[in-house]
């Protein structure tokens, strides 16, 4: 008879945002099972019906604080795309394009180095790694609040963000992002200078963060090449792959799933990061089934059927005994998917990440490998975007829409894949319903007993002796980069 | 690190926390600048012994913290909440049971605010209700000591935390972060008072103007030159629900992100800052009317005021106005008339 494994509950679990629970059962050294609960229930699907159209848009970035713009994006894309059958949707002009594209990468950026700094990097400073010998520099550098990053980041931080002032107004929770494109027209002038805000943010990207310039980092192509580029330099990210090294986080949290992307920054030729399917079991890339999409509540707190998004409504109800979460359990053709910057560059083909799931299949360290790499990537797509702007040609079309139909709105947040579905009635919302990034990582067990992304990615994780918050479980939990608040919404 | 005059002894110990919200004004508030939030808590002397996203403390040690604060043995200077305080379903405070410990989160706040000297509700959901409280309110989220406009909340009516305050709502969706840091740098010199707050116990260093002072729109309001359709230049009072004539806030004379506000954004203000801002009771971006004639005037002007001046100033609009107010960027610049030809 084998010994009953024991249990543990990880909350509040912090450095995420918003809300998280993690359960675990373990056994001897290392984790057996994970059940993952989202405990903040606040209702937005429900909050919507039943309101004027365009509300949507006030209300929409208000599910989350940290991806406001995402949320705009996918709501202001599904507003725009209620239209008659067999009708093309109607894009925004060009520049709205830009200044969307300028306003969604200033955000996603953000996240990706507020992660990386605030969120993931402090637990190297952990009391547990005390007796490492990278130890003492991680702490200096990385310990919450008080390690010598934070006084960088976040005034590189503010600054890249005053591209929003410019931009939006105001972030969090701007209303530029409209159906027909951006409400801020940007001027010649305000055009150099949102040049010189990006230029003060690659400065610190090439000195701070990669001690190398953007384009030589974009170009990695192995993870051979990867170490051997971080050998010896400088620099916050080759400081995580010398840890991430010495703790082996590329067989860390792996899990072999499909990776799925919506699409990421519209233009002409389409988007800079594709929509589409890489399964990482066998190595291949597909297109994406949007349609194959359902929500699975058997293990959620509601009441009511799952299914597609675009029909099922399902309401809170916490009588369901099998029950343990407030996430609902999205699956494409009934299989679970990740998200997040990795899936993104599987998609896009990027030779690097490729490389790193092909040897060891999803893990942390990939997970965080594809979020700095892409910093680089998107801020010189950014300088591109900025120079496109033609001052004199416009930014929105404001050409009436239709108030009856059914659209979606997909696009990606920093973190992965998101989605709205609505119906209008007569100029009225009368469906809702939205599948955030963290919904498909964070996601709970479906009726056939399958476990989410990181249920799956938990299993296996090492327990170092006398550990009460296992360490390998913050790194495995956080290479998620999870937005409670938007999950369950 | 030395601290300048003012600053108190002994660290301030700050505990924040988030219920039901979005976590938006946290993001916000790490857009502080000159100096960053780091320096300027710093500057406060304030100490975060708990912060759901910036501190290392997680899981058992993080409940050691708050429960120690609950229990009154972890004294707490600042207690921050963040979000609304959630009461459904059916009263239960199921809706947020707090991580790790299967119990209402509604619980934890009220425990720790027992003991707390000072009390910030940071932003409107925890002032109260907020957005969260929007759409019939499904959830039962209210705020700390008002829910709504109707004094209560979680704390009810008359509340005064141990120093003698009571909760200061630093409403807004989101807070701009100098707003907070206004106010902890005060309480930390001690110098905040009742009386440098408004009647909904919000900081007056924020809310002794209104969002229309300062507005970069505010001569096209002298000549009623309105904006048709969002992203237009003129005042979008009459036709696209703008509230910045009676909405509390310094949001055109601070700027958000550097040198941004809504309305420099091309869209209206919704006044965030007051209670029941989420149900306006039509859309956001409209302005209801009766017989053409806007129903949320400036609170303070009579109505029939309004309309005579409103008649008079569009009969002697300039063509300037008139032209660049339904246009995105201006048609007709200001000329100098000295040149020739202007």
């Amino acid at each position: 008879m084998s010994e009953k494994p024991s249990r543990l509950i990880l909350g509040p679990f912090n450095r995420v945002e918003g809300d998280l629970e993690v359960r675990l059962d373990i056994a001897g050294d290392h984790v057996e099972g994970a059940r993952v609960t989202s405990p903040l229930y606040r209702g937005f699907e429900a909050m919507l019906v039943g309101r004027p159209a365009a509300d949507a848009l006030t209300y929409a970035p208000r599910i989350c604080g940290i991806c406001s713009v995402s949320q705009s994006v996918a709501a202001a894309r599904a507003l725009a795309g209620v239209r008659p059958a067999g009708l093309e949707r109607r894009l925004p002009p060009a520049n709205g394009q830009h200044a969307i594209n300028l306003v969604h990468a200033v955000e996603n950026i953000a996240d990706h180095i507020t992660h990386f700094y605030l969120f993931f990097m402090p637990d190297f400073a952990r009391a547990t790694y005390a007796g490492e010998p990278w130890h003492e520099a991680a702490a200096g550098r990385f310990t919450a609040l008080k390690g010598s990053a934070a006084t960088q980041i976040l005034p590189a931080r503010a600054g890249l963000m005053n591209m929003m002032g410019v931009l939006a107004g105001k972030w969090p929770h701007t209303l530029s992002i409209q159906p027909g494109g951006s409400t801020r027209a940007i001027t010649r002038a305000e055009q150099a200078r949102l040049r010189l805000m990006l230029a003060g943010f690659r400065s610190f990207c090439e000195n701070t963060l990669f001690a190398a310039p953007l384009e030589a980092v974009a170009a990695i192509s192995s993870r051979e090449a990867l170490y051997d580029w971080a050998q010896g330099r400088g620099g916050d990210f080759a400081h995580f792959l010398k840890i991430a090294q010495r703790l082996d986080l590329a067989r860390s949290g792996v899990t072999r799933l499909r990776h799925i992307a919506f699409g990421a920054y519209a233009g002409g030729d389409g988007p800079l990061f594709p929509r589409g399917m890489f399964d990482a079991g066998i190595g291949a890339a597909g297109p994406l089934p949007i349609g194959a999409i359902t929500e699975d509540v058997s293990h959620a707190w509601y009441a009511g059927e799952g299914g597609a998004p675009r029909h099922a409504a399902p309401t809170p109800d916490m009588s369901n005994p099998d029950a343990y979460s407030w996430c609902k359990a999205p699956r494409l053709g009934g299989n679970v998917a990740e998200v997040g910057a990795l899936s993104r560059q599987l998609v896009a083909g990027h030779p690097l990440l490729r490389d790193y799931v092909a040897r060891d299949g999803a893990s942390v360290e990939a997970r965080v490998v594809a979020r700095v790499i892409e910093v680089a990537l998107v801020v010189m797509a950014m300088e591109h975007w900025i120079a496109a702007i033609d001052p004199a040609a416009p930014f929105q079309d404001t050409r009436p829409r239709l108030d009856t139909g059914d659209a979606m709105g997909l696009t990606e947040a920093a973190r992965g894949s998101l989605g709205h579905w609505l119906r209008l009635d007569g100029g009225r919302i009368s469906h809702y319903q939205i599948i955030a990034p963290t919904t498909w990582n964070f996601s709970p067990r479906d009726a056939q007993g399958v476990p989410g992304p990181l249920e799956q990615a938990l299993v296996g994780a090492p327990i170092r002796a006398g550990e009460t918050e296992p360490v390998s479980v913050q790194h495995i939990v956080r290479s998620f980069d999870p937005c409670m608040v938007c999950t369950v919404h | 690190m030395t601290y300048p005059a003012g600053t108190p002894t002994r660290p301030l110990r700050l505990i924040w926390l988030q219920s039901g919200g979005c976590g938006g004004c946290t993001l916000s508030l790490l857009g502080q600048q000159e100096p960053d939030l780091v320096t300027a808590l710093r500057a406060a002397h304030v100490e975060v012994l708990w912060h759901p996203s910036l501190s290392e403390a997680t899981g058992a040690e993080a409940r050691a913290i708050l429960d120690a604060a609950a229990d009154g043995t972890q004294p707490v200077d600042i207690l921050c909440l963040e979000g609304s305080v959630i009461h459904g379903p059916n009263g239960t405070g199921g809706f947020h049971l707090m991580a790790g410990t299967g119990r209402p989160m509604r619980d934890m706040i009220g425990a720790i605010a027992a003991h707390a000297t000072h009390i910030i509700a940071v932003g409107s959901c925890a002032a109260f209700g907020g957005i969260t409280a929007g759409g019939g309110n499904a959830v039962e989220a209210g705020g700390l000591a008002y829910n709504g406009t109707r004094a209560g909340g979680l704390l009810g009516a008359g509340f005064r935390a141990r120093g003698g305050l009571p909760v200061i709502n630093i409403a807004g969706c989101p807070i701009h972060p100098g707003w907070f840091v206004d106010t902890i740098l005060q309480l930390a010199g001690g110098t905040l008072s009742a009386a440098d707050l408004d009647e909904w116990e919000r900081p007056l260093a924020y809310t002794s103007q209104l969002v229309h002072h300062g507005c970069a729109r505010n001569e096209y309001y002298e000549f009623k030159a309105s904006a048709e359709e969002l992203g237009d230049l003129g005042c979008m009072m009459e036709n696209l629900g703008c509230k910045g004539t009676q909405a509390r806030a310094d949001c055109n004379t601070r700027a958000w992100n550097g040198s941004g506000s809504c309305l420099t954004g091309g869209y209206p203000c919704i006044n965030c800052t007051a209670p029941g801002f989420e149900e306006p009771g039509h859309s956001f971006s409209a302005t209801p009317k009766i017989s053409g004639i806007p129903i949320g005037l400036p609170t303070d002007m009579p109505k029939a005021w309004f309309v005579a001046l409103a008649s008079l100033s569009k009969a002697a609009t300039p063509r300037r106005l008139k032209e660049n107010a339904a246009r995105p960027t201006p048609a007709i610049l200001p000329r100098d008339r000295r040149k020739e030809g202007a």
